[in-house]
């Protein structure tokens, strides 16, 4: 046969490699099964995988600082955090913040580094009721040397591009074309044409006006009176370059407060080192700052500490978790397998009946089973009051059976049950009784027939259902929260709070995201020692 | 090999059994088994022959009745503390434990030191020519393999009785027949009893020293392989064992050990009383195929033959199988060997039958 000495690879009767004549032979087949599942893929992809991702893309992004305070940030670069920063930080968080006030934005960002360090919230929505003001006093002395300097048109014809002058010329209807700044401006007042840029394009965007019929902000007085007495514009010789050099010389006897001092005076808050701290620990548009906080450390200027001491709870809310449902899976563990056996070794007809009881749950709500739970076990209910009745509990020592772990750990494992029973039970079915039989006929007692024969047949049903439960638990939310009271409550109850009451979806997203690798870890440590293909169903 | 109840090793004594208290599924069954005796239970599904095991090994209870076991009583006992090796269906080998393990379970039960387990494994496992496959797991190995591994750990333990639940059933034609000769062979070597549970009777036959056909809760005849074959005492046992042709008729003449039977379209045959009574009774007459004579002469002076029309002729191998209609019957087959004077018959040639009456057998109606 000359097959049988032929080198390299098969080749099918045409001469082609066998292997990419099989390939093709399948694709069709393959490409039938993809449309198969095509609708569901699609559906998963959209509602499913894209929102988690977008939501575990939330725990490390950080973008609100860098956004709503570009300058500041940029400023902030390089500042020694044993003292307050200087004067162009402050004049570039004026900048920033009235454009962010205008736009209603700093708010948003007194929320988010609120959650870094508590006071900053209130802080921003004063600076934002008070940052109209600062430069005010150089604006009147700008506009006491020259009243030019009130008419807008001065300021759109000093600042902006001939370009954009000539469109915008005459009347305008509402906001007119994109500001563009000149080049001249932009090269002889640094810091003035982009506080005034920044005014522009806001007024523009948010208010539907014309920078043409808007006399600037006050920072913008603010930035030029620094850029002035900065020299800048020295040599400036565009538009009302004449104004220029009015005012040049004039500045060097403006008075007026410093940006510092105009922050200072607002609240002296600014001046607190610990806020500029989380300023610019969070200013980089991803930070570590959420998975910190979700394992009780902190981000600060000097790097990672430990949270104080009273406000860490999530590595206890993870243990605990952890805990409770180690608790609740070996709870099913030991009520499930008796059931399971029970169920397994009965005739079909009344195996079949039991089934339908140890359904039966998954039939009722959730919130139902739950809220009878509560029921049950109050100080009043239905347990203590038998308890109390047959006189092994006294009337004034009722147990504390909810609103505590106990609580939590009673109604959890009632409801998880069937879910440790069913693989259990499917697995047990299908050992064949006359394993048992065999190991008895050899000599082994009822006792050791199970343990040796019977038990290590059964164990993939457990991991089934080990796996399962545990799983389950881990990520369970409505039953802590409605029977846990305050010691028995898991991490996805802080999650959903950090998700529907404090809105501080960076958190509850990191937290989701180690809650997810803490399971995908037991997951494969699982696999490691149990073996994942130990694990049936039936 | 019999045995009386003195020196029974395994006796059944008046054993009944059943399940739901209406249907006796084994009725009055009275069985004695010798030491070292190889003996069958055969019978279709459902005639009490694995309830008997069941019973014997300790799985089910007798309703009523001893089962004793070397003299003693053992309805008491539980399965454990028998010391009765056993081989099932689908073997039940442990599928966690490597064919050692399976082994060594038995001896570790018992409380045996690790060297001396080792080397009854050795033993058991050469016993059966799987010394290799130690460390194999049940489902690395082949159905007969498998098979094996459990005989070796029926018998690595060393038990007296060793039963059998259709160790064969799963197996195909030709591995099942080494694997009867294999376990017929050992059982012998090692001197142990046997009791073997088939439904199959060629293995019923080959294997034994006696066969006990169940049918109906009962033994309906307990003999050694060829006085069940060649000397059935029902027609239950005539049907089950082997090819039979049977014949209606009713006893015309009776005279000690022979009789004429007059069929139902009024020829005549001589037949061997075996279950008749008297004249006038109704009979089932049962011959086997290849007893059938087609050469008159060979038969003796005076005997009554048949005229029989050939319907159909089979060719196989080492015999040819003639379907002929005889008194009236269309399905009677008759055998003949393959030996080069033999005629081949045509369908439609009318040919003359008989055969010696010791070889036709009246039986119970």
């Amino acid at each position: 046969m000359t097959d049988a000495i032929q080198d390299g690879p098969m080749l099918a009767a045409d001469g082609r490699p066998l292997k990419r004549s099989l390939a093709r032979a399948l694709r069709a087949q393959k490409m039938r099964a993809l449309m198969l599942i095509a609708p569901l893929l699609l559906f998963i992809l959209v509602t499913f995988i894209a929102p988690i991702v977008d939501m575990l893309f939330r725990s490390v992004e950080n973008q609100i600082v860098s956004e709503t305070l570009p300058r500041t940030v940029v400023a902030l670069e390089g500042w020694d955090p044993s003292a307050p920063p200087d004067d162009a930080v402050y004049a570039a968080l004026a900048y920033d913040f009235i454009a962010a006030a205008e736009r209603r934005e700093h708010t948003r960002l007194g929320s988010r580094l609120n959650y870094e360090t508590t006071g900053i919230s209130s802080l921003f929505r004063k600076t934002g009721r008070g940052v109209d003001d600062i430069g005010e006093d150089y604006a009147d002395q700008f506009i006491e040397l020259n009243e030019a300097w009130e008419d807008p048109a001065t300021w759109t014809a000093l600042m902006g591009s001939a370009d954009w002058n000539t469109a915008n010329s005459g009347d305008v209807d509402g906001a007119g074309t994109l500001f563009q700044l000149s080049v001249a401006a932009r090269e002889a007042f640094p810091e003035a044409s982009d506080a005034y840029r920044s005014f522009a394009r806001t007024i523009q965007a948010e208010d539907d006006d014309s920078p043409t019929a808007e006399e600037p902000w006050n920072p913008v007085y603010m930035a030029l009176y620094r850029d002035l007495s900065a020299g800048n514009g020295a040599s400036y010789d565009g538009p009302m370059a004449d104004l220029i050099a009015e005012a040049m010389p004039a500045v060097a006897s403006f008075e007026g407060m410093s940006p510092r001092e105009a922050f200072e005076d607002i609240d002296d808050d600014w001046l607190d080192l610990d806020v500029w701290g989380t300023i610019e620990a969070f200013s980089d548009p991803f930070t570590a700052g959420y998975f910190l906080s979700s394992v009780d450390l902190q981000l600060t200027p000097e790097g990672v500490t430990a949270q104080p001491e009273e406000q860490r709870i999530y590595l206890l809310l993870f243990w605990r978790t952890l805990f409770m449902s180690g608790v609740i899976t070996i709870s099913c563990i030991l009520l499930g397998y008796p059931i399971a056996f029970l169920l397994s070794n009965l005739p079909t007809r009344s195996s079949n009946l039991l089934l339908i009881l140890v359904l039966l749950p998954f039939w009722t709500s959730l919130l139902v089973r739950t809220s009878a739970w509560k029921v049950l076990l109050q100080q009043q209910g239905v347990i203590n009051d038998i308890l109390v009745w047959i006189g092994l509990v006294a009337d004034d020592s009722r147990l504390a059976l909810i609103n505590n772990q106990t609580g939590t750990i009673i109604a959890m494992t009632h409801i998880l049950l069937p879910f440790m029973i069913l693989p259990m039970f499917s697995v047990m079915k299908t050992i064949p009784p006359s394993y048992v039989r065999a190991a008895k006929s050899l000599g082994a007692t009822n006792f050791t027939a199970f343990r040796r024969v019977y038990f290590p047949q059964s164990i993939p049903g457990i991991g089934a259902g080990c796996i399962l439960v545990f799983i389950l638990a881990i990520g369970y939310y409505i039953t802590p929260e409605l029977v846990g009271g305050r010691t028995g409550t898991f991490i996805s109850n802080r999650i959903a709070y950090h998700i529907s009451s404090s809105l501080n979806w960076g958190l509850a997203a990191a937290l989701g995201s180690i809650l997810l690798a803490v399971v995908l870890v037991l997951y494969w440590l699982y696999d490691r020692i149990v073996g994942i293909d130990n694990v049936k169903l039936g | 090999m019999t045995s009386d109840k003195a020196q029974a090793f395994v006796a059944f004594d008046r054993v009944q059994k059943s399940y739901d208290g209406e249907i006796l599924v084994v009725k009055d069954l009275n069985l004695h088994i010798a030491r070292g005796e190889f003996l069958t239970m055969l019978g279709p599904s459902g005639s009490g022959k694995t309830t008997c095991l069941m019973m014997l090994a300790g799985f089910e209870t007798a309703t009523h009745g001893d089962i004793t076991l070397d003299g003693k009583p053992i309805n008491n006992i539980p399965p454990h503390k028998r010391g009765i090796g056993m081989v099932f269906q689908n073997y039940a080998l442990f599928p966690h434990m490597t064919v050692g393990e399976n082994l060594s379970f038995p001896l570790e039960v018992r409380g045996m030191g690790k060297s001396a387990r080792e080397e009854k494994i050795k033993r058991a496992l050469d016993m059966v020519q799987m010394g290799d496959f130690i460390n194999r797991r049940p489902a690395q190995l082949s159905g007969g393999q498998q098979q094996r591994i459990a005989l070796a750990r029926a018998l690595v333990f060393e038990p007296e009785l060793v039963l059998m639940d259709e160790p064969l059933g799963a197996l195909d034609k030709q591995l099942r027949e080494t694997l009867q000769f294999e376990i017929t062979n050992l059982a012998h070597e090692l001197g142990i009893t046997t009791v073997y549970v088939t439904h199959d009777q060629t293995e019923a036959l080959t294997m034994s020293d006696r066969v006990a056909v169940f049918d109906d809760g009962r033994i309906q005849q307990l003999a050694a392989p060829d006085t069940l074959y060649e000397e059935p005492e029902n027609s239950f046992v005539a049907q089950f064992i082997g090819e039979n042709n049977t014949l209606q008729g009713t006893v015309s003449k009776l005279n000690g050990d022979m009789c004429e039977v007059t069929l139902e379209d009024g020829s005549v045959i001589d037949a061997l009383p075996v279950n008749v009574g008297a004249v006038g009774e109704k009979t089932q007459v049962s011959i086997r195929p290849e007893r059938v004579e087609m050469d008159p002469t060979r038969l003796t002076e005076g005997a009554h033959t048949l005229k029989a029309e050939v319907l159909e002729f089979v060719y196989m191998g080492d015999i040819y199988r003639t379907r002929l209609r005889v008194a009236g019957i269309d399905d009677f087959i008759i055998k003949t060997r393959n030996a080069p004077d033999q005629r081949r018959l045509a369908p439609g040639e009318s040919i003359e039958i008989g055969w010696r009456p010791q070889d036709c057998r009246a039986l119970d109606a």
